[in-house]
């Protein structure tokens, strides 16, 4: 077994070994405990929790990856995947705290009245959570297949039997403790290979401040003034200026993601987990210092990786690597496919250029910018091993936050709150279990049979929590005459409206050759693109609501008297015992 | 019941304040006026490029914890604290 293998077993190994003991010292009691943690997390605690939760292996692996490929354009992802904590802290999750019940659903019932909004909460919230988790499986199987060598779906597997173990017998109290540990493992993972490669090319340790530095070659040239001269001079667009198809559909994209952000049911739940209102809108101010930790240096690590990547292929204006030159990790990629090289003019020579005709570089997947990030940059073998661990501690993670957020929708709202409301608190801890266990077996199997459809999932999950869920919560908060049955048609056009515009671009259910109205031009909604649409089906829904609600009238005298109380923090401690 | 309405307004004027820097800094700073502010420059950063990608990420943990501080203090005003 080589270093780089052994070190890797190492971190990786001793980070589950971390985990399993974490879990068997916070199993779960009660249904309190296993729903939210019995109410007892400190902000500081839920902070790190939500950071863990938040940045999934999207976060993790593949951000800094987009970053570094659409530069400035790049930024619709840290803006929109911050900026949504500010919507939460001062418009969401103080008050669902107040009101105080376990889960999203819950909240959707009791504010409108109506077991069908419940079912509507429900379904958005299954069809957002499992659409991501698809994306947290496969990140578990790359990781472990990449850096152990193992068959993807043996890692799989071992991924599935980890999350089981403390999910199932820690329930939110197991999730919440696992997650801290699990944040501490991804931000180094993340900061410590950007602050060798920030000194490396700046001179600068820290990435935030290197990536505005002079190269320390000695040149004095400011390292983004060098990255816009190298790719503008091989056809790319301007790395600081390149904005993505126009500001508008930045605008809307960014926007989505923002309310799509808050309006994600596995992040909300975490703040029924503080003991009072002030600890909800603390903790998602530390949510986000942990969050912003990683978001800041995510810019780094993107110019970095093209610069580097940039810089071996072509080492000097006109001079370029010889094929059978090239380093490791360009042959370890290549061995995986996510790295293609074609020799079209027949020089041995590689030419990475922005004409395709004459481009060799045939095929860099994205993702493995932050993954080959350290090999390119040179570093030590255990660098690299840590990289693995963060990767796996990203994905799990998220994966545990998302899959109590399934099981409690199943067991508390239809199972009790619908079907069987006599089911006994012991029977329905048991029920959560089950269905925790059923639901990760789901996610595994589509894991190892992922839908064609996969990609295009993720940004469907934000169109759908932005234009159903969020419009919903905030109409509950700030409307207090808001009816249930204008909120249910506000929730429902509004997510129409989005899979419409989506499938109508990409097939219904993603199925190629399905895309109907043919003969339109993509993007023809002002030039937005289908995962910016969230935003409009938030407005639509809105509109929608308030419409429908202007003619069936104002929601009954003591559903407004809820609503008043949940708007003072007064009285919170006592919530939960219902 | 008034006291808990004048609580009300004075929150939702902090969240006002608040929303409307939070759109100034992205979408304002960082996406509209992205152009006219990289004119100028810090260091090797334009400033809008800075904005979109650094500073309105800082300006949104600023605003959570002042916003929580702010509330904290209208909680005893009002004295509807825990």
């Amino acid at each position: 077994m080589d270093e780089l293998k052994l070190y890797t077993y190492i971190a990786v190994f001793g980070s589950f070994a971390m985990y399993f003991a974490i879990a068997w010292w916070s199993r779960a009691k009660s249904t309190s405990d296993f729903y939210i943690a019995g109410g007892g997390i400190t902000p500081v605690q839920n902070g790190m929790a939500i950071g863990a939760d938040w940045m999934s292996a999207a976060s993790f692996i593949s951000m800094a990856g987009l970053i570094a490929f659409l530069g400035y354009g790049g930024s619709v992802f840290l803006m929109g995947w911050t900026g949504g904590y500010v919507l939460l802290a001062m418009l969401l999750a103080p008050y669902m705290r107040k009101h105080g019940k376990f889960t999203v659903p819950e909240f959707i019932y009791d504010r409108y009245y109506s077991k069908s909004a419940r079912i509507v909460a429900v379904i958005c919230l299954i069809i957002a959570s499992l659409t991501y988790i698809i994306g947290q499986m496969k990140g578990v199987g790359v990781a472990f297949s990449r850096f152990l060598e193992v068959e993807y779906d043996t890692g799989i597997y071992v991924g599935m039997a980890v999350v089981w173990f403390y999910a199932v017998l820690g329930g939110m109290k197991g999730i919440t403790y696992t997650q801290i540990a699990q944040y501490c493992v991804l931000i180094f993972a993340y900061t410590i290979p950007a602050v060798f490669i920030s000194l490396q090319l700046t001179g600068n340790p820290i990435p935030q401040l290197g990536l505005g530095s002079t190269l320390a070659d000695g040149s004095g040239v400011y390292l983004l003034d060098k990255i816009d001269m190298v790719v503008t001079d091989l056809g790319f667009k301007e790395y600081t200026t390149d904005n993505m198809g126009g500001s508008l559909n930045m605008f809307a994209y960014t926007l989505s993601l923002m309310i799509g952000t808050a309006g994600l049911p596995h992040v909300i739940m975490r703040f029924f987990t503080v003991p009072n209102v002030k600890a909800a809108r603390a903790s998602a101010g530390y949510a986000l210092v942990f969050i912003s930790l990683l978001y800041t240096v995510a810019p780094a690590v993107g110019a970095m990786a093209r610069f580097n990547l940039m810089n071996t292929i072509m080492p000097a204006a006109g001079e370029n690597l010889e094929y059978a030159e090239r380093p490791q990790w360009f042959k370890d990629w290549e061995k995986t496919g996510l790295l293609q090289f074609e020799d079209k003019n027949g020089d041995g020579k590689i030419q990475y250029v922005a004409d395709a005709n004459t481009n060799e570089m045939v095929k860099v997947d994205r993702d493995i910018m932050v993954l080959a990030n350290p090999a390119i940059a040179n570093l030590p073998n255990w660098v690299i091993a840590l990289v693995a661990a963060g990767g796996l501690a990203a994905a799990l993670s998220t994966a545990a936050g998302l899959l109590l957020a399934i099981s409690s929708s199943i067991s508390h709202d239809l199972m009790k709150g619908v079907l069987k409301p006599d089911l006994s608190e012991k029977d329905e801890l048991l029920a959560g279990r089950v269905v925790m266990t059923l639901s990760i077996f789901v996610a595994g199997y589509l894991g190892l049979n992922p839908p064609g459809f996969a990609a295009g999932t993720v940004a469907l999950a934000f169109g759908l929590a932005a234009s159903s869920i969020f419009p919903a919560l905030m109409m509950g908060i700030f409307a207090k005459r808001m009816s249930g049955k204008a909120a249910v048609w506000g929730m429902v056009s509004g997510i129409g409206i989005t899979m419409l515009y989506v499938f109508q671009h990409k097939g219904v259910m993603f199925i190629p050759g399905t895309t109907f109205l043919g003969g339109m031009e993509p993007n023809w909604f002002f030039g937005i693109s289908p995962n910016a649409f969230g935003a409009v089906g938030a407005l639509v829904n809105f509109s929608v609501a308030f419409a429908v609600g202007k003619v069936t009238g104002p929601a009954p005298e003591q559903i407004q008297q809820l609503v008043e109380n949940f708007r003072i923090p007064k009285g919170s401690g006592v919530a939960h015992e219902h | 019941m008034e006291n808990n309405n004048s609580y009300w307004r004075e929150n939702l004027r902090l969240i006002f304040i608040c929303l409307a820097i939070w759109f100034v800094v992205s979408y304002g700073f960082g996406i509209l006026l992205v152009e006219q502010l990289n004119v100028i420059r810090i260091g090797g950063y334009k400033l809008g490029f800075w904005f979109a990608q650094q500073g309105s990420i800082y300006v949104f943990v600023g605003l959570i914890f002042w916003y929580s501080a702010q509330m904290n203090k209208l909680d005893k005003k009002y004295d509807v604290e825990e």
